[in-house]
């Protein structure tokens, strides 16, 4: 937007384009109410949900994490997931930044409804939690034959 | 309705815009150009031997991690790659970007030679070493 024009150096562009983004994302969801469990915006750990006719995957983005520490359980179709992500600093350094999160968290995600329980997996790979959900048989769309 | 359903509404960028596709691009390895990146939040700090970047960028594998020196910028960018079944569709989007990519400018007294970089868990760790000769050192006082 102002790139062409000015001479800025590329500190003040990143935070310019950080407000930017936060105003686009304050417009986005501005006439529709929130979910009733969900976190404020840029809580840790980010959170995707994806699903299929078959399943729900789960994402967390939670990088750096022990994945022993991490507490995942689910109640009907309410997943809950928290754990602690400490960042120990440095002693003897002075720091310019410390953006990253460090401390307890804890998130809960409702599920679509026909989630089963009994059938979750997790693992944890490149600092991503993946769960999966299995739905139920019986909501799936069924081919129908006619006799 | 269910937080989920609330915020598919609610979500006026990549994911619903261009629905799967824009997680699915992260899958297959495709470079979308109109992508806006996510800025990965890092900590900064510097001691005697230099300066020591922490970025926390999840998803990404070493071979989707790029670090460059521009001039004098260092400029970081990694590609997330979730795994996907193909017709997946997005229920729920915090990150709607399948791209990090934050750049700093660097000072001179900094080695940018000798940059190290690792990645673990997705938090990458960059460490900058300054000059030998600008290292702060420490003068005995003769008795």
């Amino acid at each position: 937007m102002f790139g062409t024009t000015t001479n800025m150096p590329s500190s003040v562009f990143d935070e310019l384009w950080q407000l930017q983004q936060e105003v686009d994302e304050l417009f986005g969801s501005w006439s529709s109410p929130l979910g009733i469990r969900s976190p404020p915006r840029g809580s840790f750990p980010a959170i995707n949900v994806g699903q299929t006719s078959e399943r729900v995957d789960i994402y967390l983005f939670a990088p750096g994490i022990d994945p022993k520490s991490l507490d995942i359980s689910i109640q009907q179709n309410l997943l809950t997931v928290s754990g602690k992500r400490e960042i120990k600093a440095h002693a003897e350094a002075s720091y310019y930044r410390q953006e990253r999160f460090s401390g307890e968290f804890r998130r809960v995600i409702s599920l679509p409804e026909d989630v089963d329980p009994d059938r979750v997996q997790a693992r944890y790979v490149d600092g991503i939690v993946q769960i999966g959900v299995q739905r139920r048989e019986s909501a799936r769309p069924r081919q129908i034959e006619i006799q | 309705m269910n937080e989920a359903e609330v915020a598919h509404m609610a979500t006026n960028s990549e994911v619903t815009r261009r629905g799967p596709s824009a997680t699915a691009a992260a899958q297959s390895g495709r470079v979308s150009s109109g992508e806006t990146p996510v800025r990965p939040p890092v900590d900064i700090w510097e001691d005697k031997d230099g300066i020591t970047l922490c970025a926390d960028m999840p998803g990404v594998s070493k071979d989707r991690l790029e670090l460059r020196i521009d001039g004098n910028n260092l400029i970081i960018e990694g590609q997330v790659q979730l795994e996907l079944s193909g017709k997946a569709e997005a229920l729920y989007a915090d990150i709607r970007s399948s791209l990090y990519r934050r750049t700093f400018s660097l000072s001179g007294e900094l080695e940018t030679g000798k940059i190290e970089a690792s990645l673990k868990d997705g938090v990458l760790t960059v460490h900058i070493p300054k000059r030998a000769e600008l290292r702060p050192r420490k003068i005995d006082v003769a008795t």
